[in-house]
């Protein structure tokens, strides 16, 4: 099989990469491009670790192929802070005790991010169904959950600075 | 030499306090690296070919055609693991699980291992590999393993003078139950089941290994124990200790099974073939098969009692299975199944039985949520008999300080009667319930663990501080060791800077597990900082010229005393470190110590549930976790710990089941089939910590990862029979179980 070309965006930035046919979205991520944050928790779109954003859409990577990209605009948790400045969620983990192990919370972070751009102000029970699709076996969801409704808040607040 | 552990009563400024942790950011953009986050430059893949029978003889395995597939640097089986174990049949276990020997002994066993310029070219390598198997009968269930004609998993394991199953028989108790029993007013004797459950942590096992011909290596790897995975990997392996450097990357979740070595010795073993660095990274379904999962059980429990509530006695015959080799699975249930109480004729007698299922390994309190469920469960029906309420009947029957453990000690100050009252008085308990709900309470125990710990701490000429520990940190444990090491020398949180250390640049530490990590590094780190306080003390005795007697340590200062004195201005611990490459050099502080005196643990847990009685599937609507922590240092993580392990024990109580098939495979090894709890399936989680120092910690921890995951399988058990009124007996209490439990209530009555 012979390899293909895709030139595409991640966080905003232009990216050429060279990847197999076969090969996943996540896997170009981790090993070609060196963004480790997403991670391979099943490989079968079960666990939400390897969460990541495809033209603003939540997709789990493993389960999109890296030719996928092409023309397409990628997000991911290492796009997430502006610059030297977090993003609420991110704050709002660290500050919430959110994480335990961390290995699931870049992909929470990013389909957190999912659900307060299309919607700043959920419910407990939107929260927790948006999260749905992502596994944390440390928190029992607790502190998470709280966490998203805090940033959600922070969030709120800057729209609201923005809008003045 | 020696140092005083003894609790006294004390102010703490820093620790109990909530910073955000050190490794927050890292974590939250992505930077943390964990087991499949580092790679070497020409590293290889490798991959493991899997036995796909239950039990099987190998006749031969023809590797030649992978071998000479362009790309494969290296094939190999257990020749290339050679037997290197000289008697110790413990290692000889560990050899042989990690790859097959004459049998493959589970659906899943490593059988050979490739390693390959691509992961492509390694999964083609694995399909021209030609095992010839033998396929033997098998068997999975722990009870029919038990019988006279099952199949014999190993056959050096005798019991009753014959090849058996049965492969350890330990009995623990005290008094005369018989006796008690025949001075019962009611008795419960019931049987129950629990299935197979998986750590289930969301990082696969992963690991790095590079050897060379030299016989020196490296070996990244997610574990919670690096300093045993190199004692296993070497021993193994025939390699030099000080010559293997193992480095415990970030973890991504452990709760016990990655106290083990599983691909290690294997990913180790082709890099020293290929002389290239190998990258080996389980798939999901590896690590369902080819992991530690935790035991199925099934026991007997039977509790006699008076009319007035007082327990006369109390036996328990349990049945663990191991997997294809021995454990201490059914020992450490028999210890902990009656651990909450004070019982004066108590017995349990613990089966430890061979099938062919992955090798068990701990996972969080390993074997006490089963015998809870079997004994809480029942000690609720007692309960119901006797018409006493069930709290009541529990904090009646509560061990307190001064009681005679079922399985030896004599407890000092514990808090199971604490946590009882608690749950008593907690509004959770008067809360109204609607149609179709229940609620129900349990308890649990954990003895928790210290260990042999060595810990570093180095002051910087600027007088920030570097913790070096040995114990790896796998929900937080690094700002509850900065916020020790600043409450003890005195100085901000922000000044300390802890690290996990590998093998190379600390001593012996053992793995984390058994709650030990903030009980144990906790304690080493508070020695550490106590002879780095001595030395700072020694330096400004020189720098005054006075006596190091009349030097106080307060504050994050060395002050010196009395009224001759009095003219010295305090040196503050960074004034110190800025002067001592004139004062005698570096200043660190350094603790070695086996931690004994870990204080046990009690939690009491109450749960509402709500089942529907159409599906039998039931939600859990509110959940309250009551725990001693002996002193919580960072509460938010503590908490964190208390909420997990309720979960887990949702997820084991209601979802999470191996299911076998006749032919002894595994049907259900993805996170599909195997379902977790979801953050959906879950109310918010509440926890309420009580604080009963342990006298044996100078902060008085106890440790408190475990016990969280004790209670839940038999709460919830009580809370859904109390929903349905029928009670169920088998875990997990899915909805086909409770629906069938419906029916056949129905169709009873």
């Amino acid at each position: 099989m012979s390899a293909v070309q895709v030139s595409t965006t991640v966080n905003g930035d232009a990216i050429d990469f060279v990847c197999q046919p076969t090969e996943t979205l996540l896997d170009v991520l981790r090993n070609r491009l060196g963004l480790i944050g997403s991670k391979e928790g099943c490989g079968t779109g079960d666990c939400g670790a390897c969460s990541v954003t495809v033209d603003g859409q939540l997709v789990c990577s493993c389960l999109v192929l890296g030719a996928e990209a092409e023309g397409r605009k990628i997000g991911t948790v290492e796009g997430l802070a502006d610059g030297d400045k977090l993003h609420p969620l991110q704050k709002q983990f660290i500050d919430n005790a959110a994480l335990q192990c961390g290995v699931c919370t870049p992909g929470f972070l990013v389909a957190a991010k999912a659900l307060l751009d299309r919607n700043p102000n959920p419910t407990e029970q939107e929260i927790r169904y948006a999260l749905a699709g992502n596994l944390c076996r440390c928190t029992g969801y607790d502190k998470i959950v709280r966490a998203v409704n805090a940033a959600a808040r922070d969030v709120r607040k800057q729209q609201a600075r923005k809008k003045r | 030499m020696a140092h005083d552990t003894s609790y006294t009563d004390q102010d703490f400024k820093i620790v109990g306090s909530r910073p955000p942790r050190p490794d927050g950011i890292d974590k939250v953009t992505g930077r943390a690296r964990y087991g499949a986050d580092v790679s070497a430059p020409g590293q290889l893949v490798g991959r493991v070919l899997r036995s796909p029978h239950a039990h099987a003889k190998i006749r031969k395995i023809d590797t030649s055609r992978a071998q000479k597939l362009k790309g494969v640097k290296a094939v190999i089986t257990s020749k290339d693991l050679p037997d290197l174990t000289e008697g110790n049949r413990g290692n000889y276990d560990i050899l042989e699980n990690c790859m097959a020997r004459e049998h493959a002994l589970y659906d899943g066993h490593a059988v050979a291992a490739v390693a390959a310029v691509d992961e492509q070219t390694a999964r083609k390598a694995l399909k021209l590999i030609k095992v010839d198997y033998k396929v033997l009968p098998h068997v999975t269930d722990v009870d029919a393993a038990m019988q006279d004609d099952a199949p014999v998993v190993q056959p050096h394991i005798q019991h009753d003078g014959k090849p058996s199953n049965i492969c350890n028989v330990s009995q623990f108790g005290h008094g005369d139950v018989e006796a008690g029993f025949a001075q019962a007013d009611v008795i419960v004797e019931k049987t129950y089941k629990t299935e197979q459950t998986h750590q289930g942590y969301i990082e696969p096992h992963a690991c790095l290994a590079s050897v060379g011909p030299d016989g020196q290596g490296e070996l990244w790897v997610t574990t919670q124990g690096h300093f045993t995975v190199r004692n296993l990997c070497a021993s193994l392996l025939g390699m030099d200790i000080a010559k293997l450097k193992v480095t415990s990357s970030e973890i991504g979740g452990g709760f016990g099974g990655k106290t083990h070595i599983w691909t290690e010795p294997l990913a180790l073993a082709l890099s020293r073939k290929a002389n290239l660095p190998v990258k080996l990274v389980m798939s999901r379904e590896d690590v369902f098969k080819g992991s530690g999962p935790t035991c199925s059980t099934s026991m007997d429990i039977k509790i006699g009692a008076k009319k007035d509530g007082t327990v006369t006695a109390a036996s328990a015959t349990l049945r663990y299975h191991a997997g294809p080799h021995p454990g201490p699975w059914g020992m450490l249930g028999g210890m902990t199944a009656w651990a909450c109480y004070d019982f004066e004729n108590v017995q349990s007698i613990a089966y430890d039985v061979l099938v062919n299922r992955p090798k068990v390994a701990a996972y969080r309190a390993p074997s006490a949520p089963m015998a809870a469920f079997g004994v809480e469960s029942t000690m609720d029906l007692v309960a119901e008999a006797i018409g006493m309420d069930p709290v009541d009947f529990r904090i009646k029957n509560a061990a307190k300080e001064g009681t005679r453990a079922s399985y030896g000690p004599t407890y000092g100050p514990i808090g199971i009667g604490p946590t009882l009252e608690a749950v008593k008085n907690h509004p959770h308990m008067r809360a109204r319930l609607g149609k179709n709900q229940g609620r129900g309470m349990a308890c649990g125990f954990w003895f928790n663990f210290g260990g042999q710990t060595c810990t570093d701490l180095n002051i910087g000429v600027d007088g920030s501080v570097n913790l070096t520990v040995g114990t790896v940190d796998v929900g937080g444990a690094r700002a509850s060791m900065s916020l020790i090491a600043a409450e003890e020398l005195g100085i901000p949180y922000d000044q300390v800077k802890c690290n996990v250390g590998d093998t190379a640049s600390l001593g012996h530490n053992d793995t984390t597990e058994g709650s030990r990590g903030t009980f144990s590094s906790g304690m080493a780190t508070i020695f550490a900082a106590r002879n780095a306080i001595e030395e700072m003390k020694a330096r400004a005795a020189k720098t005054w010229e006075i006596d190091i007697e009349d030097i106080e340590w307060r504050d994050g200062a060395a002050h010196a005393m009395g009224m001759q004195h009095s003219n010295l201005a305090p040196l503050s611990l960074a004034e110190i470190a800025g002067a001592s490459p004139g004062t005698g050099g570096p200043i660190a502080g350094h603790n070695e110590v086996v931690a004994d005196g870990a204080g046990v643990s009690f939690a009491s847990h109450i749960c509402d549930v709500e089942v529907d009685p159409e599906t039998g599937a039931t939600r859990v609507i509110r959940y309250t976790v009551v725990q001693d922590a002996g002193k919580a240092i960072h509460p938010d993580y503590v908490e964190g710990q208390f909420q997990g392990g309720a979960a887990q024990g949702i997820g084991w109580a209601l979802n999470e089941e191996y299911v076998y098939g006749e032919d002894g495979c595994l049907q259900n090894p993805s996170f599909l089939d195997y379902r977790i709890p979801v953050c959906s399936d879950l109310p918010f989680i509440d926890t309420e910590i009580l604080e009963i120092p342990n006298p044996n910690h100078p902060y008085g921890i106890r440790g408190v990862g475990e016990t969280s995951i004790v209670p839940p399988l038999a709460a919830i058990g009580n809370a859904v029979s109390s929903a349905v009124g029928v009670r169920l007996d088998h875990t997990p209490m899915s909805p086909p179980r409770v629906l069938k439990a419906i029916k056949e209530k129905q169709a009873g009555g």
